[in-house]
C-alpha cells in the first residue's frame, strides 16, 4: 500500500482521519464551521459499513456516540461553540462512565452566536472546564488539514487508551483551509483499539482498573450484565452515594490521566535551544507565530517556539523547565488570555509572560506578533 | 463492600421469580412504600421472561428520576444515563447493537419534559427501540415539582395554589410523531400491562406504553388522594378501556376519567429498513 496526497478542506482532513482511525459511527447536527465533517462522513461512512446519523440537536448528538462506544464502535461528534454548550452535560457522562469517543470542536468567534464563519480560540478553557464537577480531560489542537487528520487518529487512540473522550480543538480557518493532506496507508497507521476483558462474566467487574488505572471493558450483549451509570460507583458500577467511594472514583479519574501526562503529551519544539524568549502558540495562531519567528531570526533575535499539540493536559513541565532558561514567553492566542494563564502559572514569575490577544475574526498578522518579540 | 439484601434473600424459603433479571445485590431498591414503578418495573421484567428470548439480547437504558432507577436494578446490561437523554444514547447503542432490543425506561418528567424532542424525533424515525415512561405526573425524586404532564389545577410544590398550564397527552404525542405501537394502561391493569410490553417488544420500529402511576408520597399527599390503595382503587373506578381509539380522545382526567387501551399498532418501515434501501450494507437479522 501507498501513501496518497489529497488537497482537501481540514474539516474534511478530519473525517479521513476519523475514518482511517476505525470510527464507525457518527451522529452530528450541523453548524458552522463544522458542518463539512458531519457531510463527509455522511458520505465516507456507508462505504466502510458505518452508520452517519443527523441527531435533532447537540445533546442527543453527544448521547448517540457514548450509546454507540458501549456498542462497540468508535465513535465521533463534530460541533463548534453553541454546540460544544450543548454537548457538556453528556462529555461529564462520558467522562464518569469512561466511555471512548471523540468531539471535535471547530472554533469560531463567541459568545453565543458571536461569528458564526469567522475563527477564534475562545473554547480552550471551556474544553477543559466545560462540563460541571472536577476531572481530567485530554484536548488536541492542529494548525493545518495535516495536523488534523494526524491529532484525530492520535484523538481516537488516547481515548481507546484511556477510556476518556478526547477533544480536538480546532479552529474555522484551518477547518476551511484547503491544503496538501499526505494519507498514510493503513497498515502504516497505528491504531489502538480499547482493552477488552477476558474475564468471564461472573469475574469481571466493569470498573475495576488495571495497573494502569483504566479498566478493561466487555460487549454489550455477551451475558456480563454490566451497569455503568452517571452517579458514583463502585468497581461494579453499582451507585454508591458516599464520601469514601466518590474520592476512590475521582482519584482513579483523575490520576489515570495525570499519571500518564508524560505518555499523552505532544508538542513540537523550534529553536528552543539557544532561544531567550519563546513563543507560546497553538492552532491557526501557531502559523502567523512561525513567519514571526523566522523574521526574528533573520534579525537575530533568538527566538523559539513551544507548539502545542496536547493543549490539556497541560505541558507544565516542559514550561518550568524553559521558563529558567528564557527571559520571557509571548502567547498569541484569538481570546483574551486563556493558555496564556496556564503559562503565567507555570512560569511562576521566573520569566516575562506576555499576551498578545485577539477577539476573534480573523487570524494573526506575523508582524504584529513581531513587533512584539522585538519589544521585549 | 456490604452486599445488601443477598443474605436476607438467601434465607427464603424461595427466590424472587424474576430474581434472575434482578440485581439482588443493589436490594433494597429506593423506592418508597406504596410507589408504583416496581409494579412497572415488574410487568417489565415480566415481559422480557414471557418473551421467550436471550435475556442477553436485551439492554435497558434509563435517565434521570426515580423510573431512571430501574437501569441500577435490572440484571442486564444497563445505562443510566443524563436527564432525558436516554432515548439519544439507546438510539446510538441501537445502531452499535442492531440485533439487540433496546428498552427505555424512565419517567414521564425525563422522557417528555426535558427530553421530548428526543421522543418525538426518535419516533419521527421509526428507531427500533420500545420507550416505556412511568407517568406519575410530577417530578417525585425531586419532591414532586410540576411537570408538563401535571394534570391542570394539580397542586405540586411549584403550583402551590394549583397548576395553571396544560399538560400533553402522552399517547397522543407518540402517535402524532410516528409510533407504530402506542398503549397506556394504568398500574391496575397488570395483566393488560404486562401482554402490551411484550406486543410492544415483538414490534419492529418504535413502539411506546404510557403507564398511568401514583407517587403517592409526592403527588398523592398534596392532592389528598389517599392511600396507595385508595389511588388503585381510583383508578379502578374511573379507567375505561377504549382499545383502538384514536389517542387525541383517550382522556386523561384523574379526576374523572382514565382511558386506557391499545391505540395504535400498525407497520411501517423502521430507520434500519429504510437505511437499507439507501444505504445498503449486509443486513444484519433481526432477533
Amino acid at each position: 500500500m501507498v501513501e496518497t496526497e489529497q488537497f482537501i478542506m481540514g474539516d474534511v482532513a478530519c473525517a479521513e482521519g476519523a475514518i482511517a482511525s476505525g470510527c464507525r459511527f457518527f451522529a452530528g447536527y450541523p453548524i458552522t464551521p463544522a458542518t463539512e465533517i458531519a457531510e463527509r462522513m455522511a458520505k465516507r461512512l456507508p462505504q466502510v459499513g458505518g452508520t452517519y446519523i443527523q441527531m435533532e440537536d447537540e445533546m442527543a448528538s453527544m448521547a448517540a456516540i457514548l450509546g454507540a462506544s458501549w456498542g462497540g464502535l468508535k465513535s465521533m461528534t463534530s460541533t463548534s461553540g453553541p454546540g460544544f454548550s450543548l454537548m457538556m452535560e453528556n462529555i461529564g457522562l462520558g467522562i464518569i462512565m469512561e466511555v471512548p469517543c471523540v468531539v471535535v470542536n471547530v472554533q469560531r468567534a463567541g459568545p453565543s452566536t458571536g461569528l458564526p464563519t469567522l475563527c477564534a480560540q475562545g473554547d480552550v478553557m471551556q474544553a477543559r472546564w466545560g462540563s460541571h464537577g472536577h476531572y481530567e480531560i485530554i484536548a488536541l489542537s492542529a494548525s493545518s488539514p495535516q495536523e488534523l487528520f494526524d491529532v484525530t487518529i492520535k484523538a481516537f487512540n488516547l481515548s481507546e487508551r484511556y477510556r476518556i473522550p478526547v477533544l480536538v480543538l480546532t479552529d474555522e480557518v484551518v477547518g476551511h483551509m484547503t491544503e496538501k493532506v499526505i494519507i498514510q496507508p493503513s497498515d502504516r497507521i497505528e491504531i489502538y483499539s480499547r482493552k477488552i476483558s477476558n474475564l468471564s462474566p461472573q469475574e469481571y467487574l466493569p470498573y475495576l482498573p488495571d495497573e494502569d488505572m483504566v479498566a478493561p471493558m466487555v460487549g454489550v450483549g455477551e451475558g456480563y450484565n454490566i451497569h455503568s451509570t452517571g452517579l458514583t460507583h463502585d468497581e461494579r458500577g453499582y451507585p454508591v452515594i458516599t464520601a469514601a467511594v466518590q474520592k476512590e472514583m475521582m482519584d482513579r479519574l483523575i490520576y489515570k490521566i495525570r499519571n500518564n501526562v508524560d505518555n499523552i503529551l505532544e508538542y513540537e519544539e523550534i529553536e528552543t535551544a539557544d532561544a531567550e524568549m519563546i513563543l507560546i502558540a497553538y492552532g491557526i495562531s501557531a502559523r502567523p507565530a512561525l513567519k514571526a519567528l523566522e523574521m526574528a531570526r533573520e534579525k537575530g533575535v533568538k527566538c523559539g517556539m513551544l507548539k502545542l499539540i496536547t493543549i490539556w493536559p497541560f505541558p507544565e513541565k516542559k514550561i518550568k523547565e524553559l521558563a529558567s532558561q528564557v527571559k520571557g514567553f509571548i502567547v498569541p492566542e484569538i481570546n483574551y488570555g486563556q493558555v496564556y494563564l496556564e503559562v503565567e502559572r507555570c512560569v511562576a514569575g521566573k520569566a516575562k509572560t506576555v499576551l498578545i490577544s485577539h477577539a476573534g475574526g480573523s487570524i494573526f498578522h506575523p508582524d504584529k506578533i513581531l513587533e512584539v518579540i522585538t519589544k521585549l | 463492600m456490604k452486599k445488601q439484601g443477598l443474605k436476607e434473600l438467601d434465607g427464603m424459603p424461595g427466590k424472587h421469580p424474576l430474581s434472575a433479571l434482578l440485581r439482588e445485590d443493589r436490594m433494597p431498591h429506593i423506592w418508597c412504600p406504596g410507589c408504583d414503578i416496581g409494579t412497572i418495573f415488574s410487568s417489565c421484567l415480566t415481559a422480557i421472561h414471557e418473551s421467550k428470548k436471550d435475556y442477553n439480547s436485551f439492554a435497558l437504558i434509563s435517565g434521570i428520576g426515580c423510573s431512571g432507577r430501574a437501569a441500577g436494578y435490572v440484571k442486564l446490561d444497563s445505562f443510566h444515563t443524563t436527564h432525558g437523554r436516554a432515548i439519544p444514547f439507546a438510539t446510538g447503542l441501537k445502531i452499535a447493537k442492531p440485533k439487540m432490543k433496546i428498552i427505555v425506561f424512565s419517567g414521564d418528567g425525563d422522557i417528555f419534559t426535558i427530553g421530548g424532542n428526543h421522543f418525538i424525533h426518535a419516533a419521527r424515525r421509526n428507531m427500533d427501540l420500545t420507550v416505556i415512561c412511568v407517568n406519575n405526573f410530577t417530578y417525585g425524586m425531586t419532591g414532586g415539582q410540576v411537570a408538563s404532564s401535571t394534570p391542570f389545577n394539580a397542586k405540586t410544590s411549584t403550583t402551590p395554589e394549583g397548576n395553571f398550564e396544560t399538560p400533553f397527552n402522552l399517547s397522543y404525542i407518540a402517535a402524532a410523531a410516528g409510533a407504530v405501537y402506542v398503549s397506556r394502561w394504568t398500574t391496575l391493569h397488570i395483566r393488560r400491562l404486562t401482554s402490551s410490553i411484550l406486543e410492544a417488544f415483538n414490534k419492529k420500529g418504535f413502539s411506546f406504553v404510557e403507564v398511568v402511576s401514583s407517587c403517592p408520597t409526592s403527588f398523592g399527599r398534596k392532592n389528598k388522594l389517599g392511600t396507595p390503595l385508595h389511588i388503585i382503587q381510583h383508578f379502578h373506578k374511573i379507567s375505561v378501556i377504549r382499545n383502538g381509539i384514536h389517542p387525541k380522545d383517550a382522556n386523561l382526567d384523574i379526576g374523572k376519567e382514565i382511558v386506557v387501551g391499545k391505540f395504535v399498532d400498525i407497520e411501517r418501515p423502521t430507520f434500519f429498513d429504510l437505511r437499507q434501501d439507501i444505504y445498503p450494507v449486509e443486513k444484519e437479522e433481526e432477533v
